[in-house]
């Protein structure tokens, strides 16, 4: 060992892991101060939390540099591209995690609609904390997780190069994490600054911001240093989905803390615009994250699994100008018959409406890329999950523009009939595009033939579809019938049920939901054990066949 | 690398390009999906010339119809008000038997009544008005402070215990916590206020010198046969329903403890009318006098 050591130059921390390392160095104490100043107990929790991860990075960025070997990791070996797939293993990992942690959170506020004794009085179990926990949890945590690890995958294997960095990438994944790690904890904790789907205070969020541009760097950098001569279409969703999540986040939280040592912020916008501002947001983050980022998903996933090509270049071309465009126009239907001016309203709404088809060009892409391989619907489970996702797609992008008319929403809004709707494009769509992709990555990140058992994808197919089927068709039923109640009139003009007599007819609903989200959630742990399975005990791809592996210095 | 190939499956032509084994075929756009597209800009072009649709510097474009959501809004709130407007004045200005016997202000203070139960009530007497420990039953006829319409709305409109100057006032004494009666004394009483209303008394209790303890301390507000008194707002004991319970351990509980609920007074909450039609509803829930 001394021999070595003193036959070789010394070896060179490079600026990427001196700089990361100085940062989390510094942050680490920062976090520490915070602890040791805070006004409040979260912000306290939050400090040593912050600092314990920040040492964590440190350490791992030490470790890292000394048991690396001496050269750079090569970028290529045989001519073909090295691929950095650790950071999409993790991402992989965590998806499932998050996913069956969120389905869970899921089905116990859904319990809680019910059945409203099983909060038990406690603050942390109260419906009000657990929900933001419950939709962060799949939104971010769970749909973060799949389109990181895809989206680093998929620029890797269609640019056919190295990504970009090798410390940048761990940061983006292991910092996303910690975002959520902080973000749950804080909900729990009663941290919230009361805006839908943006509910993480501050530093959460200024945190989440540096991540976010250090993937933005790391996808970018990617693409831009790539082997062919075009970007391929996924890589087009993820990039928007990068960029307008950048600028949504930036702007929807745009607060001014109380103190740097409290949780507490108050948002720079106020009253109307505010609540425009917040559901610009929260449309785009529905447009930009649940839709955009996971069309990128189908237009690798779909393909490579059905093994044709895309059905339509040029519609690819022409639905992805026309989705992003009009996107972005969409966010006033969430606030019709508000006191947001009503032509902001009426551009809302009629914007909602042209983005129709745009989705539905996603659709007929996905769908139609089948043809020549319709055959595999009845042999591969994994193929049918990825169909009819796209199919819940389709309906969920036909019932939004529906929503989104004025004499419709004065039905439909504060209703159950929403949550219907999110969920059969959360459930059906994001879900069952994930649940496919996840199924496609494992073996191939894991170096395996095939999945340990496609019955098992079977059995998750079916019991979440039954699940899906079960919570939509129970909400659409609860939401017209509540929001029939609450404009029911008698003959004198007096309004003819009580608020809480609506209440009282939608339990039998919450039940049927509750058990819907019960199959989906066994889905989710099927799921889980099946991805378990297959990297334990998984038949490994014959070595002969395999991508060499990168070899140790 | 451009190479443009046919498809053999489909016979149609790629764009030449391989990302990864992923390729792209170069199908026209389906006619049917440009043209709903088409459709829908066209649906969105007419309704902004027809309706309030784009900003300008100071205001924004009205459109033709002159539509307005806000006034449409107004128009909807005053063809409700002007339904209620007629029998609602006979309301205002009727005293309570009046309305009592005439069948049309009935049905019109019944359904005011009932709509407005249904949101200030129900969170403590039930949706069914049937009430739950600590809050009174309104369906059946056993009234703490009387059932009679007048005697219904005064308790609505200046509430029990509430900071109004017209409230009902009167509470159960603490008999335990102020050392009025002992351990042993309490066990007595809480023995023969069950005999009262015909229940067994505990087994370890001596229901004979509880008699004596309620002649001495509960009979000057619930009367020497234990009916009760409406005017202090003490409770029938002999007739089996409950405010807190009847079993030997919530009497015991509301002897030591005393018990003094509030209901919150209305008449500052709810418009005059509205009181009104609510003592005419409950009153009419079966059990009014």
């Amino acid at each position: 060992m001394a021999h070595a050591a003193t036959a070789r130059p010394p070896k060179i921390m490079t600026l990427e892991e001196g700089l990361y390392a100085g940062f989390l160095a510094v942050l680490a104490l920062f976090c520490l101060l915070v602890a040791g100043k805070a006004h409040d107990t979260p912000m306290s929790v939050h400090g040593v939390m912050g600092a314990a991860m920040a040492f964590i990075g440190l350490f791992l960025i030490v470790k890292h540099y000394l048991e690396r070997p001496y050269e750079p990791v090569p970028q290529e070996i045989g001519g073909l591209p090295n691929y950095n797939m650790g950071p999409v293993r993790f991402a992989t990992i965590a998806a499932v995690f998050w996913g069956v942690a969120g389905f869970a959170a899921g089905v116990y506020i859904a319990f809680q609609l019910a059945f409203p004794v099983l909060n038990f009085d406690l603050s942390f179990l109260s419906f009000g904390r657990l929900r933001p926990l419950h939709t962060s949890a799949v939104i971010f945590a769970f749909g973060g997780n799949v389109l990181i690890g895809t989206s680093l995958y998929v620029v890797q294997r269609t640019s056919r190069v190295r990504m970009l960095g090798e410390i940048t990438p761990w940061v983006v994944v292991l910092g996303y994490n910690a975002f959520i790690v902080i973000a749950a904890t804080g909900y729990l904790m009663g941290v919230t600054q009361s805006k839908e789907y943006a509910e993480p205070e501050w530093y959460a969020d200024l945190w989440l911001t540096i991540v976010w541009v250090l993937y933005l760097v790391v996808f970018a950098g990617t693409v831009m240093r790539r082997r062919e001569s075009h970007i391929y279409v996924a890589n087009w969703f993820y990039l928007a989905f990068i960029i307008t999540i950048a600028m949504l986040h930036i702007i929807n939280n745009l607060t001014i803390p109380v103190s740097v040592f409290s949780s507490k912020s108050y948002i720079a916008w106020s009253g109307v615009q505010d609540a425009m501002i917040q559901w610009w947001y929260g449309h785009n983050a529905v447009g930009f994250f649940l839709t955009a980022g996971f069309l990128a998903i189908m237009y690798y996933f779909v393909p490579k699994r059905a093994e044709r090509p895309i059905y339509s270049y040029r519609l690819s071309i022409v639905h992805f100008w026309a989705l992003i465009f009009l996107y972005i126009w969409a966010g006033p239907h969430h606030l019709h018959y508000t006191s947001l001016p009503q032509w902001a309203s009426t551009l809302g709404m009629t914007f909602s409406v042209m983005l129709w088809m745009p989705s539905w060009g996603g659709m007929i892409n996905g769908l139609m890329t089948l043809s020549g391989a319709w055959d595999k619907l009845r042999t591969d489970p994994v193929i049918r999950m990825l169909v009819v996702s796209i199919a819940f797609y389709g309906m969920s992008t036909f019932e939004g523009p529906l929503m989104s008319v004025r004499a419709v929403n004065s039905l439909s809004h504060y209703t159950d009939w929403t949550i219907g709707h999110v969920h059969s494009g959360a459930l059906g769509w994001v879900g069952f595009i994930s649940f496919g992709a996840i199924y496609c990555l494992v073996p191939w990140l894991w170096n395996k033939k095939e999945l340990y058992s496609l019955r098992l994808v079977n059995w998750h197919f079916w019991t979440a579809t039954i699940g899906i089927v079960l919570y939509i068709t129970s909400m659409w039923v609860s939401g017209i019938l509540q929001g029939l109640m609450w404009r029911a009139y008698n003959d004198f003009g007096f309004l003819e049920y009580s608020f809480i007599e609506t209440v009282e007819a939608m339990h039998p609903f919450y039940v049927i939901r509750a058990l819907g989200g019960v199959l989906f959630l066994i889905g989710g742990l099927i799921m889980a054990f099946n991805v378990w399975m297959t990297i334990r005990a998984g038949e490994a791809v014959d070595v002969e066949a395999a991508a060499p592996a990168p070899a140790a210095a | 690398m451009a190479e443009k190939e046919i498809d053999a499956v489909s016979g149609v032509e790629t764009t030449g390009h391989e990302w990864d084994g992923l390729k792209e075929l170069n199908n026209p756009l389906p006619r049917w999906w440009l043209w709903i597209f088409y459709a829908t800009v066209v649906y969105a072009v007419v309704y902004w010339i027809l309706m309030p649709a784009w900003p300008l510097v100071n205001g924004y474009t009205p459109g033709l119809l002159g539509d307005s959501q806000r006034r449409e809004g107004e128009i909807a709130y005053e063809e409700v008000v002007a339904q209620r407007s007629e029998l609602g004045q006979e309301i205002a200005s009727a005293d309570l038997a009046a309305i009592n016997a005439d069948a049309g202000m009935l049905e019109f203070a019944t359904a005011q009544g009932q709509a407005a139960f249904g949101d200030n009530c129900a969170p403590c007497h039930g949706s069914a008005a049937t009430g739950s420990p600590g809050y009174p039953n309104l369906q059946d006829d056993a009234w703490i402070w009387g059932g009679s319409l007048d005697q219904i709305y005064h308790t609505i409109a200046h509430g029990i215990r509430s900071d109004d100057p017209d409230t009902r006032m009167g509470e159960m004494t603490a008999f335990g916590d102020m050392g009025i009666l002992d351990r042993a004394q309490i066990r007595d009483v809480t023995a023969y206020v069950r005999t009262l209303s015909g229940q067994a008394p505990a087994s370890n209790a001596d229901a004979e010198a509880g008699k004596q303890i309620f002649a001495d301390n509960c009979a000057v507000c619930h009367g020497e046969a234990g009916t009760g008194n409406q005017e202090l707002g003490a409770p029938n004991l002999t007739d089996q329903i409950w405010l807190y319970g009847g079993d030997t351990e919530t009497i015991q509980t509301t002897i030591q403890h005393g018990r003094a609920g509030v209901m919150p007074p209305w008449v500052t909450r709810l418009d005059p009318t509205t009181v009104k039609s609510l003592a005419v509803y409950v009153h009419g829930l079966g059990g009014g006098q």
